[in-house]
């Protein structure tokens, strides 16, 4: 892009090949730039997705990197790993659960945020931090600690702590989304409504949610995504229950089944149409 | 045609009373006030403070029902906040608001039959235009064919028929404020509040707007209270508006009232333009006053227009420019007419009319305004000139404290 400027000089000034070329070049820089950025980006995802069709030979049924031909093998016996099956769900569940609870917990937070200010919320840019420093805290720190709380207070490892622990790495990320949606809302929308005769809670219901929802649905969506492939934190707190990502870093030190890339490749193609759905709506808001 | 079943329809909930008991009847207590007209809002001793900073003092005011009703000052007097607590948008720090006979100064704003004109007019962009204006009659569980039905009507009166499906933000700012309005109206509330409403327009749709804004008002019959900073516009839509400065009533009145016999120096200058000269009264003969200018000439002041509590006998005296006349320096001047000569400066011609600013020998330039009749010769700058005007023209107003001339300076 730089290119252009010296290019157009170069026009006014001297011949025409010599102002050309420079700008041909640099109509290409940038776009093959980031087409080799988003193949560096997609290669795993890619692997993942093509290996998920391959042909096992050996008779241990475990992926190997080597081609031996086409078939839709693993996505007709997807359930036959009973493990792998179970703990599909219970991460399912897992993110569903602290999906809904983060969302809501995160969105209130940010709305506190936004609107309370000086001596209406005294404490305020403590908590700025906190959400700064929860976001940026290493996994490893978090999971070890929030283990020794567990362990401390005799709380039994389970689906409990799953949730409990991924409440709380996710509300930052869904305050910090809705925060930004919220920044150049109109207060005076709020006001209009209560002065056509809504209470606070229909006023919130009608107005406020409605016109944050686009926010909302894409700290939603930021706190899924983190839920269910969490595996530090998980691998800490999981005890018995041991979600998909658990399953598979056990799996994988014997050999990875090729369900696996099954379910990784549902779970990506799940999150891609959400994350589309996502893009259209908030277009079509603003 | 459409005024008639407006009207019709008011008239119609006034008996029948189901949607609205509350609504168009005065309260228990509704008392007489100017012109026995009964009075809608009272504000007693209102008073609002930020961080000690008052922000409107001590006010005190009487709003008539099916009143017009303007609050005009510059940004900072309080005119805003005013207009916020009798939304029930900001709770007073002392005093009280009334409205209709029922006090409602801590009632929150859902509760009261107030409803607002917002200055960015606050429409819902996730809803339609249908059901931004329906937002109001639902709340208040209005059944669906009467929803649709008082929907329909009020985009009649605001003259946007078939724009119920219409995205808000697709609309013009001048068709927004319009739905601004017919989204407040529709609920026919006791009182409507407008918070300068047309400062997003530019000035012809505004002067357009202003002439309509009159007309529905006196269509629906709803007290109109309006505030802004915009002078013309104040005095062109007002029964009665109030001056504000520094959270106080400076003046109050008809406009015709407030801009001919302006109460104090601030409201000469704020509303219109005018003449003022320092002096100090000399004698006072029945209804006439004289008053001896510092310059050396001599003014006469009708004394019903000198101000209520002089605490000097320095006043300032004052007198519009459209009011003077400017003939040549011979000319001879009529009864009851004051007169000051000078001499031409600088003389502009506007199209309208002749403005000319005429330097007095003390060195004070007067304004003066001359409508383009098309008749006499006007005077050309250097000449010199007698200016006179009829002495009941003349007011005079107590100097504004020198602390305070400042006024604009207030953040």
């Amino acid at each position: 892009m730089s290119l252009t400027p010296f290019a157009r000089v170069d026009e006014s000034t001297g011949s025409e090949r010599a102002s050309r070329r420079p700008r041909r070049l640099g109509r290409f820089v940038l776009p093959t730039y980031s087409w080799l950025v988003i193949a560096y980006l997609v290669f795993p995802i890619a692997v993942m997705i093509v290996y998920s069709f391959n042909r096992v030979i050996s008779g241990l049924q475990l992926v190997s990197f080597a081609w031996n031909g086409f078939t839709f093998q693993w996505y007709e016996q997807w359930r036959s790993i009973p493990g792998l099956t179970s703990a599909f769900w219970l991460s399912i569940r897992l993110a569903l659960v602290s999906t809904v609870i983060a969302t809501a917990l995160g969105t209130l937070l940010a709305i506190a945020l936004v609107r309370y200010r000086g001596s209406k919320f005294r404490g305020k840019g403590g908590i700025e931090q906190i959400l700064f420093l929860n976001i940026a805290a290493p996994e490893i720190v978090m999971g070890a600690s929030l283990l020794g709380i567990f362990v401390t207070f005799n709380i039994a490892r389970g689906f409990l702590t799953l949730v409990l622990a991924h409440v709380m790495f996710s509300i930052a990320y869904v305050t910090v989304t809705v925060r930004a949606r919220l920044a150049g809302f109109d207060v005076s929308l709020e006001e209009a409504s209560y002065d056509l005769g809504a209470s606070p809670l229909g006023t919130f219901r009608l107005v406020t949610l409605p016109l944050i929802m686009p926010g909302v649905l894409a700290g939603a969506l930021m706190a899924f995504a983190l839920s269910i492939d969490d595996f530090v934190t998980s691998n800490f707190v999981s005890g018995s229950s041991v979600p998909f990502p658990v399953w598979v870093y056990g799996a994988s030190r014997v050999g990875t089944p090729p369900q696996v890339f099954v379910f990784g490749t549902v779970i990506f193609s799940v999150g891609i149409v959400f994350a589309l759905l996502s893009l259209g709506l908030s277009k079509k808001r603003a | 045609m459409d005024e008639g079943r407006y009207a019709r329809r008011i008239q119609y909930e006034m008996t029948d009373g189901q949607v609205n008991t509350v609504n168009h009847s005065d309260g228990p207590t509704g008392d007489a006030g100017t012109d026995g007209a009964k009075v809608n809002v009272r504000l007693e001793h209102v008073t609002k403070t930020f961080d000690d900073v008052p922000a409107v003092d001590d006010l005190n005011l009487k709003i008539n029902e099916g009143e017009f009703f303007s609050l005009l000052g510059p940004s900072g007097c309080g005119k805003t906040t005013t207009l916020r607590m009798i939304g029930g948008f900001e709770e007073p720090t002392s005093g009280r608001i009334m409205l209709g006979g029922r006090d409602v100064t801590y009632m929150a704003p859902y509760h009261r039959d107030v409803n607002t004109v917002f200055q960015s007019y606050a429409l819902f962009p996730h809803l339609d235009v249908f059901e931004n204006i329906a937002f109001g009659l639902r709340r208040r569980k209005v059944d669906k064919a009467e929803v649709r039905r008082r929907v329909g009507a009020i985009l009649e009166v605001v003259d946007l028929p078939d724009f119920e499906r219409r995205r808000v933000n697709q609309l013009s700012g001048g068709q927004q404020q319009r739905i601004a309005l017919a989204r407040a109206l529709v609920n026919e509330p006791k009182l409507l509040l407008l918070d300068e409403p047309m400062s997003a327009l530019d000035a012809k749709l505004r002067h357009q707007m202003q002439i309509e804004l009159k007309s529905i008002q006196s269509r629906v019959g709803i007290t109109f209270l309006y505030v802004t900073h915009d002078q013309e516009e104040a005095m062109t839509m007002s029964d009665r508006l109030v001056v504000m400065r520094q959270g106080r009533i400076e003046g109050i009145g008809s406009p015709k009232d407030v801009y001919d016999n302006p109460s104090t120096e601030f409201v000469a200058t704020f509303l219109g333009a005018s003449n003022l000269l320092t002096g100090e009264v000399a004698r006072r003969d029945g209804s006439v006053t004289t008053i001896d200018l510092t310059n050396g000439s001599t003014l006469s002041v009708p004394t019903s227009r000198l101000p209520d509590q002089l605490t000097s006998t320095t006043v300032k005296v004052g007198v519009r420019p459209e009011k003077i006349s400017i003939v040549a320096a011979n000319a001879t001047v009529g009864p009851n007419q004051n007169s000051l000569r000078g001499r031409v400066r600088v003389s502009t011609f506007t199209g309208v009319g002749n403005q000319y600013l005429v330097e007095m020998a003390s060195g004070a330039d007067i304004t003066v305004y001359a409508q383009n009749i098309g008749e006499e010769l006007a005077p050309r700058s250097g000449d010199e000139v007698l200016l006179s005007w009829p002495v009941e023209h003349t007011f005079a107003v107590r100097p504004m404290e020198s602390g305070l001339s400042g006024e604009e300076s207030e953040s």
